[in-house]
């Protein structure tokens, strides 16, 4: 071996991991500037000197009930559940080998959305409850999918199509909910169709805080062998990846991340689908997604939800705002598949 | 360098569902050696390899890695004795070669182990042997077929196992591509004693690369030895269901094989 190939081979490798962990930097400097700044805006505007001495637990006159009981658990679930969405969505993407595999596409947020409705509107439940339904449901539809689109193997096409119909039927059922229940106010509808962060409380941010240290750290041991299931079964299994408790882990904990999250927000559309893609392009190739697509995921919910508040006269939900950011992505990547020649 | 290492294949029944593609098949690899398992379409050739490499679970029989069932032994474990690069692997888009060959190394890191000077030098050592290191930066999208083919090998490569199989590693190249590809194999078997089995279509090519040619036919064995006893008309004839000529390989002193077809009966005959 020539010691310039180990030369070049090394210093390509320390130039990719720079930029990764550039990228990475930068992200969580852009995630936690995001949250301040949406701490220190709103009716009334607090430096972040005020803002940091009510984290930190000082009394300070209005600032303490307005950004701690007001500000912080918006803040505090915006950030949790795009991390939630963002890292769930890009497990699914990368298993899938797929960018339409997201689970807003194939119907498994559908899933949680509908159940934590139903447990909510019709059986009254409290975020427990709420929260083990949603997860129960969103794993349920996973397995349907997944037994529905099995026919030698499972391929991506065939998921995406089934799950974007199983969302569709989810979604109706959804609104047929709402209806029934007499309860039809737009808050309520915008949050379990679309997502959204009015009205939250610590009550629903410590169950996803919860989950995403849970799951979290469960889908980041999987990282590698993530990245491994990139080369297709065969390959990935001769490089000694265990495939099904990869695939069992992975869906088990991503599943488990987007369900509490959605059981608190509603589906925030696109998050999980965006994030993903958009960590691919800063990052580049290569290494694994699953942290850069969490921050990208949270840096969405932030900018969207301060977006919907405060950039237009009316207040939009987090949802709208991430809607209007990734149907545009959506119609692209269905375009540039259909030119490819027609598989997903 | 390299260890020697017995792989075999005892009573092997393995299939699809309610299909069975193998029967009952045994068969040994001979150690350090270049095998080339040659057969017709749809004939069990991939299945066997799968088999071998523990991507398919036999449904009776064994396969055996110096003596031990290789669907126990744990994946990373088995991983770093044999490699296979499968039919069509999948490049993730945009990962540049010198991250897919790194990918090899997979089975030698554990969950959350730092990337060390040994895959650095295993990497480097894949992209030289391969002829691939001055494509280390590109992307491997942009590659030609025959480039691509080298990367993925460079990617097994990296595994050092001492035992490689590859499932048509020459298909969808040009001939010249061919050839530089079973070079690089006969390199990398003189060189450091890789045992390599790898499933070829061109029966020619098999004859004059491979030391020891086994000859699949219905999922079961047909013949398996050396290819101046395996590669005979009678064997073409049984396998492919063609008449054929055997004659010498002026080059490479092997025997190569040309088939007869309907329209040229005659001009074999005479």
């Amino acid at each position: 071996m020539t010691s310039t190939t180990l030369d070049a081979v090394t210093r390509g490798r320390v130039r990719r991991t720079r930029r990764r962990r550039a990228v990475l930097a930068t992200l969580g400097v852009a995630v936690a500037a995001m949250a301040t700044v949406s701490l220190m805006v709103g009716q009334t505007f607090y430096p972040p000197g005020d803002v940091l001495r009510v984290i930190l637990g000082e009394t300070v006159p209005g600032a303490s009930f307005t950004v701690g009981e007001l500000r912080l658990p918006r803040t505090v679930l915006a950030l949790a559940t795009g991390l939630c969405f963002g890292m769930g969505g890009v497990t699914f993407q990368t298993m899938m080998r797929n960018p339409l595999a997201s689970p807003d596409i194939i119907g498994i947020s559908s899933a949680a959305s509908a159940a934590a409705a139903f447990a909510i509107i019709v059986l009254g439940l409290g975020e427990t409850g709420v929260s083990i339904f949603a997860i129960v449901a969103a794993l349920g539809v996973a397995v349907i999918i997944y037994v529905l689109s099995f026919k030698d193997g499972v391929a991506g096409t065939r998921l995406v199509l089934i799950g974007i119909g199983i969302a569709a039927m989810l979604n109706s059922a959804t609104s047929y909910i709402l209806n029934q229940a007499g309860q039809w106010d737009l808050q309520a509808a915008t949050r379990w169709l679309n997502g959204s962060l009015n009205g939250s409380t610590w009550d629903e941010t410590i169950p996803v805080l919860i989950a995403l240290l849970t799951f979290g750290p469960v889908l980041l041991a999987q990282a590698r062998n993530l990245t491994m299931l990139q080369l297709g079964d065969d390959t990935a299994a001769a490089l000694g990846t265990r495939l099904e408790r990869t695939r069992l882990v992975s869906i088990v904990a991503a599943v488990g991340l987007i369900a509490f999250a959605t059981s608190a927000t509603g589906p925030i559309a696109f998050v999980a689908f965006l994030a993903g893609p958009i960590a691919a392009r800063l990052a580049g190739p290569g290494g694994s997604l699953l942290l850069p697509a969490g921050l990208v995921g949270a840096l969405l919910v932030l900018v969207a939800d301060f977006l919907g508040q405060f950039a237009f006269d009316t207040r939009f939900p987090v949802g709208v705002i991430t809607g209007v950011l990734g149907a545009p992505y959506l119609i692209y990547l269905l375009v540039r598949t259909n030119r490819a020649g027609g598989s997903l | 360098m390299t260890t020697i290492h017995s792989l075999t294949v005892e009573k092997l029944t393995v299939g699809y569902g309610d299909r069975l593609v193998i029967e009952s098949l045994d068969l040994l690899v001979p150690p350090g050696r270049i095998t080339a398992i040659v057969g017709a379409n749809a004939c069990g050739k991939s299945t066997l390899l799968r088999s071998m490499s523990r991507l398919l679970a036999p449904r009776t029989g064994h396969v055996l890695l110096d003596g031990r069932e290789v669907h126990r032994m744990p994946a990373k474990e088995l991983a770093r004795t044999l490699g296979l690069l499968p039919q069509s692997p999948i490049a993730p888009e945009g990962i540049t070669v010198a991250d897919l060959v790194g990918r090899g190394r997979n089975p030698h890191q554990r969950i959350l182990s730092r990337w060390s000077r040994q895959d650095d030098l295993a990497v480097a050592a894949a992209l030289d042997a391969t002829h691939t290191a001055d494509l280390a930066d590109r992307s491997v999208d942009e590659l030609s077929g025959g480039q691509r083919q080298r990367v993925w090998i460079a990617m097994a490569l990296a595994q050092q196992t001492d035992l490689l199989l590859l499932d048509e590693p020459t298909t969808f190249l040009d001939v010249s591509h061919q050839v530089e590809v079973l070079d690089l194999l006969t390199d990398l078997n003189t060189d450091r004693g890789t045992t390599i089995v790898m499933v070829l279509h061109d029966l020619n090519m098999a004859a004059r690369y491979a030391h020891h040619l086994i000859a699949l036919a219905d999922g079961g064995l047909h013949a398996a030895g050396e290819p101046a006893a395996v590669l005979t008309e009678d064997c073409v004839r049984a396998v492919f269901g063609l008449d054929s000529q055997v004659i010498l390989d002026p080059v490479s002193g092997k025997p190569l094989m040309l088939p007869i077809g309907r329209h040229h009966a005659q001009a074999a005959m005479s």
